[in-house]
């Protein structure tokens, strides 16, 4: 399975998905190479945290493909997409409170190891969990944090340990969801410059509204539109599209 | 300072029979007893967020295996441990794969719904459980040919087990696998998403709770030499789960003493009042009023809080 080398790191074919009566996903297709930086753009309701929560294996398409590396996962769990590389982190922060900066990051390494069975032993006699874990708080820069739990920490540093436990499983496919929301700009700048830092070994795909942020680190671009794919393809072509202007930019 | 305070108590536990007469070497021995229950269930309670109102089946199950296989079939102790250990962890496996179907309430009723199962059994089939008259004139084993058959010898023998089941259960939690217990627990789709499996997470735990129900089971049991239905009605369950929230749920330290204050007010206090459960019952509003995440949690909350 490994050795083949796929064309491409994630494939999305046709894939459909309503709420009742509301479709939310109209046929969406999209074919992300290893290493491409993807960015999803589209109003409010345009379909894109769903069309997120569909790859990510949260959420059943009603019909449709997901293949992760040219094996199809459509059926799979999150957990099992998980294991072949896919990396995702939430619009809301989703993250365990109670603990601490490192507990949260060494989660993120755990769920991918076989150790995360072991129950005869305390998890703090795994030296290297903590040291790598560590390691990952220090290149989102949080390293001084380490040891304060969650719930203490401000809420931009919050958006940045969502963003180094996902990074700590140096996943293949990434996908975020509004890295960015609710940061200052000086905040803005170092998760832009951490998000540019993201080794080339792994395919970003980021929802983002803050297009001045979010098209420096795009090569590519696709624009959702009422769960369509409106248009798709190189960043400077998308952007000068018409029909960007016309849904997006409203120039 | 906290070593000492421990061995303290362990120097205290270990020579109590010395100091205190039967009764309460009995009510201690009990007191362990209660407490391997109690723990077993925050496992689920506390460090699972599944909250069961059916644990008591694990109990039942395993002294009804051994009581039956003991007094019916003629088998020796050993054997009969190993079976109703064994036959308890199949019952939780099964009972866990249709509970586990739900969270929250609806988990809740499935467990209390199970429990009521196993309860009506004990009842109704009274050609082998002796329904309402129970099983009695019981035996307790004989470990290395060492009679338990004294207050004190049994105390020994509940204090090793409990210690044991103490030491493990701490370190179950303390594990890599009580960190994904605990975050599925807090995030159950986040870990996912990092790769956890949450059904599976929780279905083991769920067995491992179920198994060390069943060694509670087993002790209760020979402690009493007798069995009854009462054991697995959900009154059974209802208070160690009280026990295990008056206590301090997802705390190690916390079921313990939930279970033996349960106990002592349920054995002693009732020697003096009548209405027992309307003290248990006081009790519990003053702790849920005062100290609402448990005793243990509250006082450590206290003690630390004072001003030096």
């Amino acid at each position: 399975m490994t050795s083949v080398v796929a064309d491409h790191a994630l494939e999305v074919i046709n894939l459909k998905k309503a709420f009742g009566g509301l479709a939310v996903t109209q046929n969406v297709s999209l074919t992300i190479r290893p290493g491409e930086r993807r960015l999803i753009i589209g109003p409010n309701g345009a379909g894109k945290t769903t069309l997120f929560n569909q790859i990510s294996g949260d959420m059943p398409p009603n019909s449709g493909q997901i293949k992760l590396f040219g094996n199809d996962v459509t059926s799979l769990a999150p957990y099992q997409r998980a294991h072949r590389g896919l990396s995702r982190t939430y619009q809301i922060i989703t993250l365990f409170a109670g603990d601490t900066l490192e507990h949260n990051v060494t989660l993120g390494l755990l769920g991918l190891r076989p150790s995360r069975w072991q129950m005869w032993r305390p998890l703090a006699f795994y030296g290297d969990l903590a040291t790598e874990a560590r390691r990952t708080l220090d290149a989102v820069g949080l390293l001084h944090l380490a040891d304060h739990p969650v719930s203490e920490i401000a809420y931009g540093e919050k958006r940045r340990v969502e963003l180094a436990m996902a990074l700590a499983q140096k996943p293949r496919v990434l996908l975020l969801d509004e890295p960015l929301a609710g940061l200052s700009d000086t905040e803005r700048s170092t998760v832009k410059s951490l998000i540019g830092s993201i080794p080339r070994e792994t395919a970003v795909i980021m929802i983002e509204h803050d297009m001045d942020t979010a098209l420096d680190l795009a090569e590519t671009v696709t624009l959702l539109n009422y769960g369509r794919v409106i248009v798709d393809g190189e960043r400077d072509t998308v952007i000068a599209d018409e029909r960007t202007r016309e849904v997006y930019l409203g120039v | 300072m906290k070593w000492i305070a421990t061995a303290l108590l362990a120097v205290v536990l270990v020579l109590l029979p010395f100091f205190a007469g039967d009764f309460y070497i009995n009510l201690a021995s009990q007191m362990l007893i209660a407490a391997i229950f109690a723990l077993s269930l925050n496992l689920l309670v506390g460090y699972g967020g599944m909250t069961s109102l059916g644990h008591a089946s694990y109990l039942g199950v395993a002294a009804y295996i051994s009581a039956l296989l003991t007094s019916r079939y003629g088998l020796g102790h050993g054997s009969a441990a190993l079976l109703s250990i064994l036959g308890t962890t199949v019952t939780a496996a099964f009972f866990g794969v249709i509970a586990l179907r739900a969270t929250g309430l609806g988990f809740l009723m499935i467990t209390l719904a199970l429990s009521q199962v196993l309860w009506g059994l004990a009842y109704r089939m009274s050609n082998i459980t002796n329904g309402d008259n129970g099983i009695g004139g019981l035996t307790r084993p004989m470990p290395f040919g060492i009679s338990l058959d004294s207050a004190a010898a049994f105390y020994w023998f509940a204090l090793i087990v409990a210690s044991f089941a103490f030491l493990m259960m701490t370190v179950f939690v303390l594990s890599s696998f009580g960190s994904s217990l605990k975050g599925v627990r807090d995030q159950p789709r986040r870990m996912a998403a990092l790769g956890f499996n949450p059904w599976m997470i929780r279905w083991i735990t769920f067995i491992y709770a179920g198994f060390w129900g069943g060694v509670s089971g087993l002790l209760y049991v020979y402690y009493n030499k007798y069995i009854h239905p009462t054991s697995l009605s959900t009154t059974s369950s209802a208070e160690a789960l009280l026990g295990v929230i008056a206590g301090g749920s997802g705390t190690p330290g916390g079921p313990v003493v939930g279970a033996a204050l349960v106990l002592l007010l349920k054995n002693y206090v009732s020697a003096y009042l009548d209405r027992w459960n309307m003290l248990l019952g006081a009790v519990f509003v003053f702790i849920v009023l005062v100290m609402p995440t448990g005793i243990v949690p509250g006082l450590t909350k206290l003690l630390r809080g004072r001003p030096r």
